[in-house]
């Protein structure tokens, strides 16, 4: 086969030498407490990376050709060496975004950002109304992501992202999450709740219902590329045509995350022993976790057959989240839990016991909250032959099952 | 294989003109997409 | 995937003009081609060929971008092919027609 007559989705599926950008939680600090965090942020972990360590870091993304990183968090604004580390990596050709709640963005801090050019800001919000927002985000978080948005708005700094976590109560919200990103000359960008972090705890009760779904879905098609969805959606595509992006889960193969403590997970949403590749202070660096780590070759090999892989919509859908499957204890080579088709509902009737979130640095006064338990069937357990031998619950392992082609 | 019922090329994406715009995906050199558009990026 | 593929007719791509890269684009070699990185757009484009992936680089060194498909390699057969990859880069600002001086 001629190199490079595979499509560009099953090339990237094998992996690349680099990732093509990655998150970067530089703290697990944060001053709010937000019900769905993928990260179980709130308290700073004493391991933090130094600011040396952050620039060896930023170093070796240059030398990887690491184009742009998202620096998130917990919050990332409350590291004092925060814009010191931004500036270090746009002058160090890694473009940034960073996501933040709003709580460091004031009138001058707008007017500096407004005069950078390579960095990008993202303010999260998760309700058009204070009412929606700080049910999720806590009392006063609307306000203050507001004003952020006032202040970036009046320093000349247009384009901003609203990044905005889709549930139950604010789907119905969508058209005025539009007006409001017009209102600041913002970009809006709309993404999937996933079960991570103390998100585990609320999923059954915020993740958007079936028909909410589609609405979604549909809205989404008649914005096109005006609003933005870090490919969050790719496992909707089984509805009709996709949606633009790369269409495939990225953990691993294009993407991963950086924590604040140096450790390297597939993904943000994979924050768990078992998607750990190593650690940035390892000999070799995050270079060698990237290239050589077991779990990232692993998740580069092509997959074995699975449930999916006889349903026409497997094309354009891919199987859908590896991280949504992980945390509603459904096995990584079926249905995603939100499948199109219905077959991760059915799948999730006969789900083993969801892993607990860990690690987690929430703020005692705002602990997780506990997940229901999924395992005790409501109903006649739907029974579906298998070929393979089954895995047993206590492996913890996101790879059992998977067999090299 | 053009008399084929069963073909699904046709002989027309061979013999396409230089110019024209009927092009197979295969043909495509370049796609292009957003540094937002890969999946675990938040 | 759904990516941004032109369409337009490689006709109105100018093979014999010279051309460059665009100041704020970074090319990654990879093994299906190369990746495109334009830090001003923060766009994304991927080159599907080794030898479009020569051209694009060896742009500014050559007279013009049929000079340039030339001398990585690509047959005349080709050429429209190239073209119409070039007209994509170009529309998204990737590359620029070089000032004649």
């Amino acid at each position: 086969m001629r190199p490079g007559s595979l499509p560009l989705t099953d090339q990237f599926e094998r992996g690349l030498a680099a990732p093509i950008c990655l998150t970067w939680e530089l703290t697990y600090a944060c001053n709010l407490s937000c019900v769905h965090c993928l990260s179980s942020s709130g308290r700073r972990d004493p391991r933090e990376l130094t600011t040396a360590e952050c620039r060896a870091v930023i170093g070796e993304l240059q030398r990887m050709q690491v184009f742009y990183v998202n620096i998130g968090g917990g919050e990332p604004t409350v590291r004092p060496d925060f814009w010191a580390l931004v500036d270090y990596a746009t002058s160090h050709d890694v473009g940034v975004k960073f996501s933040t709640n709003g709580v460091k963005i004031t009138p001058g801090i707008a007017r500096r950002l407004a005069g950078r050019d390579y960095v990008d800001v993202q303010i999260s919000l998760d309700g058009a109304t204070p009412e929606v927002n700080d049910a999720v985000r806590g009392r006063g978080s609307y306000e203050v992501a507001l004003r952020a948005m006032r202040n970036l708005a009046d320093a000349g700094l247009a384009g901003f992202k609203i990044s905005v976590v889709m549930t139950r109560h604010n789907i119905g919200q969508l058209e005025e999450f539009k007006a409001i990103a017009d209102r600041f000359g913002a970009q809006l960008r709309i993404t999937r709740l996933r079960p991570a972090g103390r998100g585990a705890g609320v999923w059954d009760e915020l993740h958007p219902t079936a028909g909410q779904q589609r609405e979604l879905y549909d809205w989404l098609v008649a914005h096109g590329t005006d609003v933005l969805t870090g490919d969050s959606f790719f496992h909707l595509s089984g509805y009709g045509g996709a949606l633009p992006g790369l269409g495939m889960c990225g953990a691993g193969r294009v993407v991963c995350l950086i924590d604040p403590v140096g450790d390297v997970y597939a993904c943000p949403f994979a924050i768990h022993p078992s998607f750990l590749a190593g650690n940035v202070r390892d000999p070799g660096g995050f270079a060698e976790v990237w290239r050589h780590s077991e779990l990232f070759r692993g998740l580069r090999r092509p997959r074995a057959e699975g449930a999916c892989d006889s349903c026409a919509a497997f094309g354009s859908c891919r199987g859908g989240c590896m991280a949504a499957k992980f945390f509603t204890g459904l096995p990584l080579d079926g249905p995603d839990p939100e499948c199109v088709k219905g077959h991760g509902e059915r799948a999730l009737a006969a789900a083993t016991p969801a892993p607990r979130p860990s690690p987690d640095h929430s703020h005692r006064t705002a602990p997780h909250r506990a997940a229901p338990h999924r395992a005790a069937p409501r109903g006649p357990v739907p029974l579906t032959l298998s070929r393979r031998r089954p895995v047993p619950a206590c492996n913890a392992n996101p790879l059992a099952g998977f067999a090299p082609e | 294989m053009a008399d084929s019922p069963t073909a699904e090329l046709t002989d027309e994406t061979v013999a396409a003109a230089p110019g024209d715009d009927d092009v197979l995906a295969d043909d495509v050199l370049v796609e292009e997409v957003s540094i937002d558009g890969m999946c675990g990026v938040y | 995937m759904a990516c941004a593929a032109s369409t337009e007719p490689a006709g109105r791509f100018d093979l014999d003009a010279p051309w460059r890269l665009d100041a704020q684009v970074r090319v990654r070699p990879e093994e299906f081609g190369a990746l495109l990185y334009h830090f001003g757009t923060r766009q994304l484009s991927f080159l599907k060929s080794p030898a479009l992936a020569e051209v694009v680089r060896s742009l500014a060194a050559h007279p013009s971008a049929r000079a340039a498909c030339t001398a990585a390699g690509v047959p005349a057969a080709d050429l429209m092919r190239y073209a119409r990859a070039l007209q994509t880069l170009a529309a998204s600002q990737m590359i620029r027609e070089r000032e004649t001086a």
